[in-house]
């Protein structure tokens, strides 16, 4: 087993907000009234069922409540007992479900501000990420901007599925926004459920959708790289979260294949996808969805050709490994180094 | 009579020289846009001169992405006598058959009655172009073989299709594309692979289709490469599926087969699979085994396009984690994207790999050892 070390950097750790009513102190009158008034319930995206295997290691379930929803828990489960330096939390509520933009808006405010108010302020190793009203750019720069007045904000979070593919043009402005405020663009796994969550429909399964967080993937890597994201905008770091790494070389050695015989359609790109990725692009190391051998892992690692491209994560509280066992079997203590401590410092700039 | 003489001795050579191949995806085309008329019913000429196919997308012509070659194929593939690429029996004989010694080739129609909205014209179309893959081409040539092509939204009208052409031999498969209303493990599709399981015959699942879902879980993309690149998410969603839905644990016998998706996506999703399935399990009873066993049981890949990776050897670890006997060599001809046969495998590989790879491995699939 590969030794974890200390000071190292959690990439995608998940506070829960307790329910929709923990929002209403973030709310101004008139969303307060909204809430309560038309009777809202609490937005719990199906991409991750509250009683789900998937959502919540035994060992780190509540006897009440939500899972992630204590800072203690937290405290005790991952930032004490893997001796990290820095978290990075990833709120997935299901704000970016809601289909008004000046609701979604409000939501995401209000979000952010628990955030920092009820985590980052209670612990110093805790940084944020903003989340953002998709659905309006405008209003998405303008959270962007407020919230990163506070430094420990390091990041901002997209939902790996949601109106439009990430690299469409309209959205240009938010990664204009981030690159110039030393922000990374996280990408997380899961759905605004705006579309089918597979480009083949509507499966029927809880799983279904969870195995069809790493095409999504694929596809908005695809689209981030031929609408050329990065030659405009070539300091903006964009990290996959929870997005799984086995996939990542035989994709792009499929997306190198074509652009190679269709590159005549997007000639802006002037960087093999390859060395896209290799420069702008990270992924967080859990779920690890590799068998659990050595050998494997060392022709995986081998083949992305560069060790810079994994961060540490543990995905808490999400199931993804037991016991202390976030390191697959197989990594070298350099690269343990690399993917715990430097990849994540050389990610986040704002990470002080 | 001296520059006949040289082509013929230069052709024989490297003819003897070369392995036999099967070529498990050709695509043959339509000389005209009524070549199917005489094998419909008068009511569907004249419907499809008024209304159309009235598909799940919408151009009335053409697809939505235009592709990056003319039909997406070879400028060298137009036949001398007219007619679009691949629609021309002599010149897929002197381009493909006879120089690379095809001795089986599969044909997989393109632009048939699939991925149309009215179900009634699909099946009428599907069994018109069944017909016409024997009259056009199995007949005339005994190196080729058709694919059953079934209205894919129908499966009752499909399985119907399918078991009034079991046990014609010019059938080695039935055809179906990756992308359809559903993903392709939903009940209503069940009847398809119940037939083709009662006949013996492989469903092979080829990239493409029209379903109305976007081709990505967060829309439409821009371009044409985004598409080419999706096939192979939209493959992978469409073989989860399947697995999820239970489809391999209820048909044991079924065999499919990804065509022109790639492969090296395959071991990821079986890991994903396997691993996603410890922790939800309950959710899915009926698939009672880890889902890569019911995968590297009743899955085969045709191998165009070829993933191609900067070190080209690092496609053997893909290789060897799928099985040497699950891929079935494929060019894709007429289509731009056409992968070489003595070009695709690095040096390196044992002779009892290579025989299965261009060979073996889809004579044994498709019964024709």
């Amino acid at each position: 087993m590969a030794s974890l070390i200390a000071g190292g950097v959690d990439c995608d750790v998940h506070p829960a907000v307790p329910h929709l009513t923990s929002l209403l102190p973030y709310l101004n009158d008139y969303w307060r009234d909204q809430v309560t008034t038309r009777g809202m319930v609490d937005l719990v995206s199906q991409s991750y069922p509250q009683n789900s295997p998937i959502t919540a290691r035994p060992d780190w379930r509540p006897e009440n409540g939500k899972p992630g929803e204590s800072l203690e828990d937290m405290q005790r489960h991952v930032l004490d007992s893997f001796q990290l330096s820095y978290a990075i939390c990833n709120p997935l509520y299901g704000v970016q479900m809601v289909f008004s933009e000046d609701m979604q808006a409000a939501f995401c405010r209000a979000l952010n501000d628990w955030l920092a108010k009820e985590w980052l302020d209670r612990d110093a190793r805790l940084r944020g990420s903003i989340v953002i009203p998709t659905q309006s750019v405008e209003k998405s720069i303008a959270e962007i901007e407020r919230c990163a007045q506070d430094k420990r904000f390091v990041q901002v979070l997209m939902l790996v599925m949601g109106d439009t593919p990430l690299g469409k043009r309209a959205l240009w402005p938010i990664y204009e926004t981030a690159e110039r405020l030393e922000l990374a663009v996280g990408i997380h796994a899961g759905s605004a459920y705006h579309n089918p969550p597979t480009a083949v429909g509507w499966g029927s399964y809880h799983i279904e959708d969870y195995v069809g967080q790493a095409q999504a993937f694929q596809t908005q890597l695809t689209s981030l790289i031929v609408e050329g994201v990065f030659a405009k905008y070539p300091r903006l770091k964009m990290v996959m979260l929870e997005s799984g790494v086995s996939w990542i070389s035989p994709f792009l050695w499929r997306l190198h294949k074509f652009w190679r015989g269709v590159r005549m359609e997007t000639p802006w790109v002037d960087r093999a996808p390859l060395e896209i990725v290799r420069s702008n692009i990270r992924f967080s190391l859990q779920p690890f969805d590799a068998p659990p051998d050595e050998a494997t892992l060392i022709r995986l690692f081998d083949h992305m050709q560069s060790d810079e491209l994994v961060l540490f994560s543990t995905d808490y509280p999400h199931w993804q490994f037991d016991g202390l066992d976030a390191l697959p079997e197989g990594l070298s203590p350099d690269l343990v180094r690399k993917i715990m401590i430097d990849n994540p410092h050389a990610t986040y700039p704002r990470l002080t | 009579m001296n520059i006949q003489f040289r082509e013929s001795s230069e052709a024989a050579s490297p003819l003897t020289a070369k392995t036999a191949i099967a070529d498990c995806d050709i695509h043959p085309a339509r000389a005209t846009r009524t070549e199917l008329y005489p094998y419909l019913a008068k009511r569907w000429q004249h419907h499809l001169e008024i209304y159309g196919v009235h598909a799940y997308q919408g151009m009335m012509e053409g697809p939505p992405y235009p592709k990056a070659q003319p039909n997406a194929s070879r400028r060298d593939a137009y036949p001398p006598e007219g007619g679009p690429q691949g629609s021309s029996l002599s010149l897929m004989q002197k381009q493909l058959l006879d120089p690379n010694n095809v001795q089986l080739g599969v044909l997989n129609p393109l632009n048939t009655g699939q991925g149309i909205r009215n179900h009634e014209l699909s099946a009428a179309l599907c069994s018109a172009i069944n017909d016409w893959q024997i009259d056009k081409w199995t007949s005339r040539d005994k190196r080729l073989k058709a694919s059953i092509v079934v209205g894919n939204e129908d499966g009752l009208s499909a399985a119907a299709e399918i078991r009034e052409r079991a046990g014609d031999k010019n059938f080695v498969q039935v055809l179906l594309l990756s992308r359809n209303v559903e993903p392709l493990g939903q009940r209503r599709y069940w009847p398809i692979y119940q037939a083709a399981e009662e006949a013996g015959l492989p469903v092979g699942v080829h990239a493409f289709g029209f379903g109305g879902n976007p081709i990505t879980p967060s829309g439409w993309p821009s371009y044409y490469i985004e598409e080419m690149v999706g096939h192979s998410q939209c493959q992978q969603s469409a073989l989860a599926s399947l697995v999820l839905e239970g489809v391999f644990e209820r048909f044991p016998k079924l065999k499919m087969v990804m065509i022109e998706a790639g492969f090296g996506w395959a071991p990821s999703l079986a890991w994903r699979l396997d691993k996603v399935w410890q922790r939800l399990r309950s959710e899915v009873p009926h698939v009672k085994r880890p889902p890569s066993e019911y995968i590297r049981e009743q899955v085969w890949w045709t191998t165009q396009p070829m993933e191609d990776p900067e070190r080209r050897e690092d496609l053997f670890d893909i290789i060897d984690w799928i099985g040497w006997d699950r891929l079935l060599f494929a060019t894709d001809y007429p289509h731009w994207d056409y992968d070489e046969p003595s070009r695709v495998l690095p040096a390196g590989v044992s002779e009892a790999n290579r025989a299965a790879f261009y060979l073996g491995n889809a004579q044994k699939l498709y019964g024709l050892a």
